[in-house]
């Protein structure tokens, strides 16, 4: 069995090195079908490890070499294969695989494909390295190798300022919340002495409380960074700057559920803490609303995706902070099906609109894009929650969740937001497939994307229908093994039924509205001039609050001028004029006693003579401090020295 | 008065002045190498003294091997500056600046 582990673990770093072999030369289609291939095997082995887990619940743990043994630190690349892990390396791998396939298509006609793929697979394998690790420091490797390639991949066409400006974003906000999670992983090891899962959750039993809120503090920052949750959330809509499938890859399925899995994975610290439990669950339902309300108006697909993205991770941290946390990974698993098949259509949409992204320029997309279409209306009811597609099983669930433990306000703001993203999800499908045609007339030319793309994209739309009533209860016996068993049940049956019902006629409702409001004949293009684009909460809105506004004002501002500050004052008037100043010092000297070497040798004999004396006189001079040495010491107490 | 070691010091002392004032200035081979066996001969002066003094033969050995080096010397220096008077035709140190750097 751990030649599967090993094999699942290492072949997306095979097929990375495999196309980052061609880097440099033109496009071969060989540079993405071979880490496409690997990352299939990756994905059978996967499957091969979760059927082992699910059938037998035994677990793998597999300690490949030590990295580390100095003194009491030991730290081993060691890698376990649980009912948590095998889940998040089957959503992995299984994503990983559909879009590697689908990118072979979309960046077809990109200069950079060899390249594309090196980045996605070496994602992939610091994904796995992050999931599989058995303990903080080989999480942390694969946090910084995950946070390394989605700098590489949204900045992929770094000819685009913008493109470079995003990934530089992305990295920098990354770098600040894993500065906190690094003083988590320290503590970590300050308090419990190790660094394995196993060995630090059993000795955080016997911590005192506020040691344990200051460790799960910090470990939420970095989960907070790489989920991008408020206050660290502007890098992820601006991530949508990367190509498409990295979008559905990355900035949906995998690498921002990272801190999802982070806070369940530690769930038996977070269970010794509601207090930070609570806390991250009403951010998480701030977070929800927070970026649901933003992707209400936003005028690119991609973004609108991202937001949602956004939001779904805010209810994931709801589920994780009141202790759901088999909850809070099923709706992981849920969300990146049905979100990577959103993204993956947005892809078919943009390419079919030469990178056009606004969704009132497109409009009757469906009649030509039948196939992409269905896929993505498919998705958006999945996202909306409707029964019985997989939404419905996982974000009700979160409702319930929030139901049940009596946190009505956390209960009431998710379940505003799902209808807010039954609205923006459907305004989206409204505008790009239905109504009027609007972008014949701006010039564009539709056509669906290759087949091959299409059937690439069906494992995720068979996932996204039917994930959750398939798996929900299979998945809840195996994941119980390690994660608490709590059930969720609204026990007055009227009261369930009431909201359940409830809860679908609302978002319906809501998706009805949509259909109504953008489907309407005479929709134009948005050009600053109605009544609603002037209103206060529009632009609110459209700005994102102005968060992005602020940052760069009040931050990013004062610290560029505070750096030039320091570079113009400190490093140019101090460390480099002190530097040059004693090069100077050798310089001058050497200039001008370089005279002395006139060659004329009466000259160099007057200056033997002269450091012949200069070398007897210190002689004489030190001999005598040597002989009055007591004196000398006398007159200098005397003077107070 | 009894002639004692201070008045081989100081002749010795005396001779080393004349020698290194000679040089410092002369700009004549020739004289250069007699103001060098002045220097020379003024520390054979004051080793020759000190060795009596102490009454140790170390000092006068020391002496004469100053006196047979000077010699060697001597006689390599001479023979290079008959060999520069031959090819310039004086032997002003002023006019020997090859090794400028």
């Amino acid at each position: 069995m751990e030649l599967f582990l090993y094999t699942a673990l290492f072949s997306p770093l095979v097929g990375s090195m495999f196309a980052a072999f061609f880097g440099s030369s033109p496009k071969t289609k060989i540079a993405g079908i071979v880490p496409s291939i690997l990352l299939g095997v990756s994905l059978v082995s996967s499957t091969v490890l979760l059927v082992l887990v699910l059938n037998t619940g035994h677990t793998l743990h597999v300690e490949m070499m030590t990295w580390m043994a100095t003194g009491d630190l030991y730290i081993p690349f060691g890698f376990v294969v649980d009912q948590v892990s095998v889940t998040m390396m089957m959503v992995v791998t299984l994503v990983s695989t559909v879009v590697h396939v689908y990118a072979i298509g979309y960046m077809d006609h990109d200069k950079g494909f060899n390249r594309f793929f090196a980045w996605l697979s070496a994602f992939v394998f610091s994904m796995m390295v992050l999931v599989m690790s058995d303990n903080f420091a080989g999480l942390f490797i694969g946090w910084e190798g995950v946070g390394l390639c989605s700098w590489g991949l949204i900045g992929f066409w770094y000819h685009k300022e913008s493109a470079t400006w995003a990934a530089n974003e992305a990295f920098i906000m990354n770098r600040i919340a894993d500065l906190g999670m690094l003083i988590g992983i320290f503590l970590v090891y300050w308090n419990t002495g190790t660094l394995q899962y196993d060995g630090a959750f059993a000795a955080m039993v016997n911590l005192d409380t506020s040691t344990l809120t200051w460790i799960g503090i910090f470990l939420f920052i970095g989960a907070m960074g790489k989920s991008a949750q408020f206050p660290l959330h502007t890098w992820l809509a601006d991530a949508m700057e990367g190509p498409t499938p990295v979008s559905a890859l990355i900035h949906a399925a995998t690498m921002v559920t990272a801190g999802v899995y982070l806070v369940v994975r530690s769930n038996e610290l977070y269970a010794l803490i509601p207090n930070v439990g609570l806390f991250i669950a009403s951010l998480g339902a701030f977070v929800a609303i927070f970026a649901a309300t933003m992707a209400l108006v936003n005028r690119d697909i991609k973004r609108v995706i991202a937001y949602s993205t956004l939001s779904q991770l805010g209810y994931m941290f709801a589920a994780a902070g009141l202790g759901a946390y088999w909850v809070a990974l099923f709706h992981l698993m849920a969300h990146a099906f049905f979100k990577a098949l959103l993204f993956l259509g947005g892809g078919n949409v943009m390419h079919a609109m030469s990178d056009e992204l606004d969704p009132f320029k497109m409009g009757a997309l469906g009649k030509t894009m039948k196939g992409t279409m269905i896929m993505m209306t498919l998705a958006s009811v999945a996202l909306a929650g409707i029964f019985p597609l997989a939404g419905f099983f996982s974000k009700d669930l979160i409702l319930e969740v929030a139901f049940v433990d009596h946190h009505f306000i956390i209960y009431t703001v998710l379940l505003i937001t799902a209808g807010l993203t039954a609205f923006y999800s459907f305004r989206i499908i409204a505008l790009i497939f239905h109504g009027e045609d609007r972008h014949t007339a701006l010039g564009f030319h539709p056509h669906e994307a290759y087949k091959f793309m299409l059937v690439a994209m069906t494992p995720l739309l068979i996932l996204a229908v039917i994930a959750g009533f398939m798996f929900k209860e299979s998945y809840f016996e195996m994941i119980t093994y390690l994660l608490p068993a709590t059930e969720y049940h609204v026990h007055n049956h009227t009261v369930y039924w009431i909201m359940t019902i409830g809860t679908q006629i609302f978002v319906i409702a809501s998706i009805f509205y949509a259909y109504k409001k953008y489907i309407a004949r005479g929709i134009k293009v948005p050009d600053g001039t109605s009544k609603m684009e002037n209103s206060f909460a529009y632009k609110l809105l459209i700005n994102q609050y102005y968060i992005p506004y602020f940052y760069e004002e009040y931050i990013a501002k004062p610290y560029r001028e505070l750096s030039t500050v320091c570079w113009e004052k400190i490093d140019m008037k101090v460390v480099d004029a002190s530097v040059d100043g004693i090069a100077n010092v050798f310089y001058s000297t050497g200039k001008n006693t370089r005279t002395m070497q006139s060659g004329n040798l009466s000259t160099m004999l007057k200056w033997m003579v002269v450091g012949t004396v200069a070398l007897l006189s210190l002689a004489v001079v030190f001999g005598l401090a040597v002989r009055y040495s007591g004196e000398i010491k006398t007159i200098l107490s005397g003077l107070g020295v | 008065m009894e002639i004692g070691l201070n008045h081989y010091l100081v002749l010795s002392t005396i001779l080393f002045a004349i020698g290194l004032v000679g040089v410092m200035r002369r700009k004549n081979l020739l004289m250069l190498f007699f103001a060098t066996e002045i220097l020379l001969n003024s520390v054979n002066v004051a080793f020759a003294a000190i060795s009596h003094y102490y009454g140790d033969l170390t000092g006068q050995m020391f002496a004469f091997f100053v006196i047979a080096i000077a010699a060697s010397e001597v006689a390599v220096g001479l023979g290079l500056l008959v060999v520069w008077h031959k090819r310039h035709n004086n032997i002003d140190l002023d006019n020997m600046t090859s090794m400028r750097g």
